[in-house]
């Protein structure tokens, strides 16, 4: 078991160095940070300044290793343009990013796990048949296009909902609708899977043979037992929820994470836009392991493999 | 037996039909057979056979691919065919209650037992929580499990199989039904604990007068436990009866074939004779005797045509062509099964 958790720990470190060694040399590829920090028609003198202070004059490697070792000390860099710690306007935009993610899940939970009891009860009718258009398009429309089209109906035709920012409820609306339209799809396959598991299984069967009322096997024997592996899910999602948002919050400007990180990468922010994935990417790694932990906590077998 | 069967069904079948109803399996097909209160009934049959079909038919607790296509349920005067949804549900579980095969799956793991056994009695009979669960406990007593008590705020994982399937028959007579259906529900356990749980069921049936039907593949259990035997043959009853005549003069080939092949204790120089073959496919079934393949004393005319029930005796039939009766072959069919 400690061989195992070791192994599977060196496995999540190779998984963040790689994540490391990419992101940094992408973000160089985008181009020049310094000719997006100083006035056009600046000189050759000043850009060359600008290398300097931020230490891109260095060679390459240099600077990668002066990345990772300051990573290893828990500092992500200061950001070129806001002046101030990554790790900083990461914690001041996390609150608004967690509130998203939160609406946006308890709203995917909401529709997907009873649209996935009605679809497991109702196999191959009506509302099986409309559950799988719902995920078909929750899984396939991208974000962004929802989002326009949500602001095109209720902000410029209806003028019902803010189409951008934040601070009211009513600003909410839109973006946890665009971000959870794609979980709610997951949620709600997950959720007729499980039941259609569940309800082939012998103690459903015995429920029936004593006479329980449908309502009761479905949402007393039934429910309880098909709710465990949606709800494992819905707790990975979370974290997912938190990094995927970029392109809703973008597109809502939502002052979170994901605008971010679309902020770092417009302005060539190199420190913020490395910092970023690498947080998110860290949280992907570190729940991923938890969960292959106790997975073999829980099951022998997989202890026994290793 | 005398008096009015308490179950009597009439060449009942039930055929699962394909999505596209392409492909016909004629799972239980024109079972006749009744039992009387306090009676209890073998049903035997490889694999496959449709016992189970049979009896989650009686049940009506099919899947969504089977249907009853013919044939009547008479039980205590009432046809369980023509029922309604909301009828049956009050005669499952309250009048006809079944225990299933494996104790360690009837169970959901997520309920206390207490809840799990109180259950019918809170729904059928409109219990109290506190009223159900204190009958809930006299159950458990009934069944033999020490210190009921604590096991009704335990979950199903942690007790034994044996004390699961001693559960799920809790279960099965907690509101007194009048008929129990136990589909092999001594499979699963241990030799020691089957001689128990057979002995426990056989307890409880003289207690409360229960009718119990006893579906298995162990002949063994069925000349212990049962008087009456039916035998069950790619979906058809082909031979019932009383047990120790079925025993003695097995009158299907079918049937001796199944006695041929039990291993006998003690008796070193006799060979198992195992039935060569496969059953049939049930979705493409030969002209003739369903059995006619693998039959030993097979006549050109079993391939032909299939035999009808004949009577062989007093409450006794057999479908075999040998059984015909000499005089001129008139078919001879019997109303009351194997009364």
């Amino acid at each position: 078991m400690k061989q195992y958790i070791i192994r599977r720990s060196s496995y999540s470190l190779l998984s963040l160095f790689l994540l490391s060694l990419t992101i940094f040399f992408f973000v160089r590829v985008t181009g020049d940070p310094a000719t997006l920090l100083v006035e056009p028609g600046a000189s050759a003198a000043d850009i060359a300044a600008i290398h300097q202070r931020f230490g891109l004059d260095k060679p390459l490697w240099t600077q990668y290793g002066l990345f990772v070792w300051s990573l290893f000390q828990g500092d992500l860099g200061q950001s070129f343009y806001y002046q101030t710690p990554v790790f900083e306007l990461y914690l001041d935009r996390l609150p608004n990013s967690l509130l998203l993610a939160f609406v946006a899940m308890s709203l995917s939970l909401l529709i997907g796990i009873p649209a996935g009891i009605m679809a497991s009860v109702q196999v191959g009718r009506f509302w099986d048949g409309f559950g799988k258009l719902f995920t078909l398009l929750g899984q396939s429309l991208p974000s962004f296009l929802v989002g326009l089209v949500l602001i095109l109906v209720f902000s410029v035709y209806l003028g019902w909902l803010p189409s951008s920012g934040a601070g009211t409820p009513l600003h909410l609306i839109m973006p946890a609708f665009a971000l959870g339209w794609y979980f709610a799809a997951s949620h709600m396959r997950l959720t007729r899977s499980s039941m259609l598991e569940v309800l082939g299984s012998e103690y459903i069967k015995l429920a029936r043979l004593k006479g329980l009322p449908q309502s009761m096997i479905i949402a007393k024997h039934a429910f309880k037992n098909a709710l465990i592996p949606v709800l494992t899910l819905a707790g990975i999602n979370v974290v997912v929820m938190v990094n995927v948002a970029v392109v809703v919050e973008t597109v809502f400007a939502w002052p979170g994470i994901g605008r971010l990180l679309y902020e770092g990468i417009t302005f060539r922010d190199f420190p913020i836009v490395q910092g970023v994935v690498i947080m998110g990417g860290g949280m992907i790694v570190i729940v991923n392991l938890v969960i292959d932990i106790l997975y073999a906590i829980i099951d022998p077998r997989i202890r026994l493999e290793s | 037996m005398t008096g009015a069967p308490l179950l009597e069904l009439d060449k009942l079948s039930t055929h699962y039909v394909s999505a596209q109803g392409s492909r016909v399996v004629r799972a239980v097909d024109e079972v006749t057979l009744s039992i009387h209160a306090g009676e209890t009934l073998g049903i035997v049959g490889e694999s496959g056979s449709g016992k189970s079909t049979l009896a989650l038919t009686i049940l009506r607790v099919l899947p969504p691919a089977a249907r009853i296509v013919s044939g009547r349920m008479m039980f205590e005067g009432e046809d369980l065919v023509t029922k309604s949804d909301e009828e049956m549900r009050h005669v499952r579980g309250k009048r006809i209650a079944m225990i299933l095969q494996d104790p360690m799956a009837s169970l959901n793991p997520l309920f206390t037992i207490g809840d799990q056994v109180s259950e019918p009695i809170r729904v059928h009979e409109g219990e109290s929580r506190a009223k159900a669960w204190t009958r809930a406990r006299e159950l458990l007593k009934a069944v033999r499990i020490p210190s009921p008590e604590t096991r009704l705020t335990q979950y199903p994982h942690e007790m034994s199989g044996g004390m699961r399937q001693r559960i799920v028959g809790a279960i099965g007579i907690a509101c007194e039904p009048r008929l129990l259906i136990a589909d092999e529900p001594t499979t699963s356990l241990d030799l020691t604990i089957q001689a128990q749980y057979l002995k426990l069921l056989g307890d409880l049936q003289k207690a409360h007068g229960l009718a119990l039907i006893f579906i298995t593949h162990n002949l063994g259990i069925v000349a212990k436990m049962c008087d009456q035997l039916a035998v069950m043959y790619a979906g058809r009853v082909v031979e019932s009866g009383p047990v120790s005549q079925i025993f003695n003069r097995p009158a299907h080939p079918y049937t001796r074939a199944l006695l041929n092949s039990i291993p006998v204790m003690g008796d070193p120089d006799k060979r198992l004779t195992a039935i060569d073959g496969q059953p049939p496919d049930m979705s493409t079934m030969p002209p003739g005797c369903s059995f006619a393949p693998r039959c030993t004393s097979v006549m050109p005319r079993c391939r032909e045509a299939e035999p009808p029930p004949f009577v062989v005796g007093e409450g006794r039939i057999s479908r075999c062509w040998l059984a015909e009766p000499a005089t001129g072959g008139a078919e001879l069919r019997v109303a009351g099964g194997v009364a």
